[in-house]
């Protein structure tokens, strides 16, 4: 049964083919058994799992079972859990049981969806391979000795095993898309403000942005439908009515649409073999009779280097509150105050969130603020403003997801820049809140290549029902690393 | 641009972070390397361009002046490093 | 040389708001510590925080009160520091774009002038909580129940010259913010927290000299005694050829001086930016209009209707109308009372007034209500008893002894008009006393007072002391 998607999962318990118990316990064995060789899981909830899968077949054989009633999911370590550890990757919040649920938590539970445990992550969801954990790297499913992606590279790579049919995760600057393309999966990252953001892990509050990662679109449509909608508590969640994403999947045609490579996507660092499976993919869509025209969005090339000023700006302020105070890491036998934030800080954070933590206090201190923090908004706006424009002529933008496959571990880990660089493609889609999906397209020696579809805002119908459209023509998304579907 | 050890070291101190001087050898090469980075920027001209502070055009949603909120210290004082009769402790301040 | 002092004056006032200005915690004061803090207070990791309306409401009903511009998009910022009292690592304030613009106050001195001082700004942020440094085995202890407690900061222009006008102007803040409901002032608990800037330039210059902040005065008194330490002290660095440091002071009150914080380690350096967490406020005129529909009677407009309704000079009504709560109490006295306004306000401010003053309560706490003192006035405009026996039964009050009527009776106070029974008094002083009779009769007029006296003095006071003196002349010079 682990080798089915959400869809299937939910059709074969409404069908009385196995119990959300059987299929409960069969993923957390699958766990236990296999997940020693990709560490993507920190935290497995074995016993909350079972209750929760007792009461989900219970409200099936009332009655009242949803879509997602009785499906086991993985939450990334950054979604606060009422009473399991939330530890973000960190050695900082390795001691930190949440006294809350983030509302994404909250709502997916309330849709019958079942939690397996928490994923491992890059800490503070900083990095784009999944080796900043404190809780050690993730091993990518079809290629051990490569990375995963990051920085929800534990989803990635826990859907990719299948150990769980499907994860959440957050994405900033490609964290949902990247991951999914290195692992051969689909993950969704929403518009901004579609999703509540309460109760996760902040990293940078203008671009966080949480998204469901599962096998196929369909299956991130469903997890989205739950986890999406007006929170209360996020001053910046739109009260705006979640689409019909289910119609949207069956309505979704491609004669007519009108869908824009962005000239500047397609330039140096992408390699040949990603280049191949993104012309394959465009002629794929074309063949499902999409228009294809080139566009461009001429800022491109500064979106990294305002991302790197904007992200480190807002984490640094926002990982203030790490200060050993209230709750997490807390250094031995302070001796005074200082003495206290300067090691509980500097010993409860890796090197890599030391590093964007400086270069953001950098960028807003004084003297600095004008040429850095202030320059990247208005780069920021200028980003923006490419994508209204090409959004006036294009319904949809297709692009690579990265311009290369799963790197080795320890490959690029010395030099931070060229680990930047691995998400040249996703974090436009951030500064200017945009939605972005991933979905595999094809393989470049053995390994998993995605691409990615851009939408205007709100449009995440559009994408998903363009990404099953697609899915429903190719079989990419359907492939397994050797091993797992045993 | 390229950062020098004592900015290193201000910069640290600023955001309350231990750093050893093997430590600030390193942040300074990795700093400046990403500021390189960050200084591309610069190939762009921004003059009269309005900042973006965030993505989204609205604006603030407020909530009715209401308390919904019970006490709950104890479990909120459980995963606390230091408390003693309710209050978090830490190193003495001077004022 | 001729100095001129240069005060400017930053006001911290704590909203009346029930709930935090982040999070639906409790403001009240005086709880258990850390009773009141929820994970937005706490600064919990993934927590939000969501404005609250009543805040953003208050803090447009000052502005209107000083007559400001009100911001149509105001914007709040995150201020990074580190701090135990501050959960976060940061507190959010509004920086470059606050809701309050500017406006302005007009105060009176002592002498009867008027002056208007210059708002620059006024602009909402969240308080920060407390640290207790008591007995806790030599560390400190933080109380996070204050933080989040919505705050008002209020700048004044540099327009203030001394420290009876900069204790003048404060005042007048306190008073507005209470008659506007949106503070109860209470400086004593921290609800109104006053920082000071003092500079020193030679008279007739337009430059500001260097400037030193003393934070966190905490009563008028010491705001007074602050400025005047702060004057001379600066005053005495200048005269010997030194300059005055740009620094933070703090006033110590048994030392009545202020004394320099220890000087921080490194400049502050705090990082404003926008908060993402956090959206533009938009306040539309709708919003503007309501709140100004719902606004109450402000001090200058109090004052001048109760000069113009119950003819009070212009220093009683500047007394009565001081707070709310008195003005409230004076209405309600009058009211009682069915008349005698100028009587009430003489009342209200001296004899009540010294009972006050004496035992340290509030015109709220008064141990005589507004309808018990209207109560005594009646009595004493209905001739029932004198002004002095009034006091006596005032007294009697004071002290729990119930309302005039009570006490009049019990003590049987009640004034002798009964003209025969004046009339066989006045007869028995006169019989008593020939020598002083023959003395009046031969001219010395002078004595009436003294026979008016052993009258009253016979009648235990009572005797009505108009009818004493009109039947007494008729006797003597009869």
């Amino acid at each position: 049964m682990h080798d089915r998607t959400i869809a299937e999962l939910a059709r074969a318990l409404d069908a009385g083919e196995f119990s959300s118990v059987e299929l409960t316990a069969a993923l957390l064995d699958r766990i236990e058994a296999r997940d020693g060789a990709y560490n993507s899981f920190v935290t497995v909830t074995r016993e909350q799992a079972l209750a929760q899968a007792e009461a989900a077949d219970a409200a099936r054989r009332e009655g009242r079972a949803g879509p997602l009633t009785g499906v086991p999911i993985a939450h990334k370590d950054i979604y606060c859990t009422d009473g399991v550890r939330t530890a973000c990757g960190s050695r900082m919040l390795d001691s930190f049981i949440s006294p809350y649920d983030a509302t994404v938590v909250a709502n997916l539970r309330d849709a019958g969806a079942v939690m397996l445990g928490k994923t491992n992550m890059d800490e503070f969801a900083m990095g784009s391979s999944n080796e900043t954990s404190y809780y050690g790297p993730v091993r990518n499913p079809w290629d051990e000795q490569r990375v995963p992606g990051g920085s929800s590279g534990g989803s990635a790579a826990a859907v990719a095993a299948r150990l769980a049919p499907g994860a959440t995760g957050t994405d900033t600057g490609g964290s949902i898309r990247q991951p999914a393309s290195l692992c051969g999966i689909t993950g969704l990252k929403p518009t901004y403000g579609r999703v509540s953001r309460y109760g996760i892990v902040a990293f940078a509050s203008s671009l966080d942005q949480a998204g469901p990662m599962a096998r196929t679109a369909e299956d991130c449509a469903l997890l989205l439908a739950a986890m999406s909608g007006f929170d209360p508590k996020d001053s910046t969640c739109i009260d705006r009515p979640v689409d019909d994403y289910a119609a949207a999947l069956a309505g979704t045609d491609l004669k007519g649409l009108k869908i824009g490579l962005p000239r500047e996507y397609f330039g140096e660092g992408m390699s040949d073999a990603v280049r191949a499976v993104v012309d394959e993919a465009a002629d794929t869509l074309r063949g499902l009779g999409a228009e294809i025209v080139e566009i461009t969005l001429p800022h491109t090339e500064q979106s990294v280097p305002a991302y790197y000023v904007v992200a480190p700006a807002e984490a640094s302020s926002n990982l203030s509150r790490f200060d050993g105070v209230r709750y997490g890491y807390r250094c031995a036998e302070p001796t005074d105050l200082l003495d206290l934030y300067e090691r509980s800080r500097g010993e409860g954070f890796g090197s890599e969130v030391k590093r964007r933590i400086m270069v953001g206090t950098y960028a807003l201190s004084a003297g600095y603020y004008d040429a850095y923090y202030l320059k990247a908004q208005q780069v920021r706006q200028l980003i923006s403003q490419d994508f209204r424009d090409a959004f006036a002529d294009v319904d949809l933008i297709f692009a690579p997801t990265s311009p290369t496959t799963a790197f080795g571990l320890g490959e690029r880990s010395a030099d931070p820049v060229s680990m930047y660089m691995s998400d040249v493609y996703t974090i436009a889609a951030n500064l200017a809140g945009l939605p972005g999906l991933s979905m595999p397209a094809g393989f470049a020696e053995g390994l998993p290549v995605g691409v990615q579809l851009i939408g205007d805002y709100f449009d995440e119908g559009r994408l998903l029902g363009v990404a099953h459209r697609y899915q429903q023509e190719t079989d990419w998304h359907a492939r397994a690393p050797q091993g797992v579907t045993d | 641009m390229s950062l020098s050890n004592d900015e290193v070291r201000k910069i640290a101190r600023l955001a309350r972070l231990a750093v050893t001087d093997a430590e600030v050898e390193t942040y300074s090469d990795e700093l400046s390397n990403i500021l390189g980075l960050v200084d591309r920027m610069d190939r762009v001209d921004t003059a009269g361009v309005t900042p973006m502070a965030h993505p989204q055009h609205a604006t603030q949603r407020m909530r009715p002046d209401a308390v919904t909120e019970t006490d709950q210290r104890e479990r909120y004082q459980k995963i606390a490093p230091a408390v003693d009769r309710g209050l978090y402790l830490v190193p003495r301040v001077v004022e | 040389m001729q100095w001129e002092t240069v005060i400017g004056l930053e006001i911290h006032a704590q909203l009346a708001t029930q709930s935090k200005i982040f999070s639906g915690s409790s403001t009240q004061f005086g709880s258990e510590p850390n009773t009141q803090a929820n994970p937005v207070d706490l600064g919990m990791p993934g927590v939000l925080p969501v404005l609250n309306e009543g805040a953003v409401e208050m803090a447009v009903r000052f502005g209107l009160g000083i007559d400001a511009a009100i911001a149509g998009r105001s914007v709040f910022a995150r201020k990074n520091y580190f701090y135990p009292d501050l959960p976060k690592g940061y507190q959010i304030s509004q920086y470059e774009i606050p809701v309050v613009g500017t406006g302005s106050l007009t105060i009176t001195l002592d002498d009867g002038t008027t002056q208007t001082v210059g708002i620059t700004r006024a602009h909402l942020e969240e308080d920060a909580g407390k640290s207790l440094h008591e007995d806790f085995h030599g560390m400190t202890g933080i109380d996070l129940n204050r933080a989040g407690t919505p705050l008002l900061e209020i700048v004044s222009e540099p327009d203030l010259r001394s420290p009876k006008e900069a204790v003048a102007y404060a005042k007048k803040v306190r008073t507005l913010v209470q008659y506007l409901g949106i503070c109860d002032g209470n400086m004593q608990e921290g609800s109104l927290r006053v920082d000071v800037n003092v500079s020193q330039r030679p008279a007739g210059s337009e430059q500001f000299g260097t400037r030193a902040e003393i934070k966190n005065v905490n009563s008028f008194r010491f705001l007074e005694k602050a400025i005047e330490f702060e004057i001379e002290r600066q005053r005495e660095i200048l005269e010997d050829g030194g300059t005055v440091m740009q620094e933070t002071r703090l006033y110590d009150p048994d030392a009545d001086e202020t004394r320099s914080m220890r000087t921080k380690e490194e400049a502050n350096d705090y990082r404003y930016f926008p908060d993402p967490d956090l959206l533009p406020v938009e306040v539309d005129e709708a919003f503007i209009a309501h709140v100004r529909a719902h606004l109450p009677e402000l001090p200058d407009e109090k004052k001048h209707r109760f000069m113009e309704a119950y003819g009070l000079p212009e220093y009683d009504a500047d007394v009565l109308t001081a707070s709310r709560e008195l003005a409230d109490y004076y209405e309600a006295v009058v009211g009682a009372a069915a008349g005698e306004p100028k009587l009430a306000a003489n009342w209200v401010m001296s004899e009540l007034g010294g009972v006050l003053n004496a035992q340290g309560l509030e015109i709220t706490e008064s141990p005589v209500s507004a309808a018990a003192l209207g109560g005594l006035i009646q009595r004493i405009s209905d001739e029932t008893i004198s002004g002095k026996i009034a006091k006596q039964v005032f007294e009697a009050m004071v002290a729990g002894e119930g309302d005039a009527d009570t006490v009049i009776e019990a003590k049987g106070l009640k004034q002798i008009t009964d003209t025969s029974e004046i009339e066989q008094m006045i007869d028995e002083v006169i019989d008593a006393n020939p020598g002083q009779v023959e003395q009046y009769r031969g001219g010395k007029d002078k004595l009436i007072g003294w026979f008016v006296g052993q009258v009253m003095k016979a009648s235990g006071g009572k005797a009505n002391p108009d009818q004493v003196n009109k039947v007494l002349k008729e006797k003597l010079d009869g």
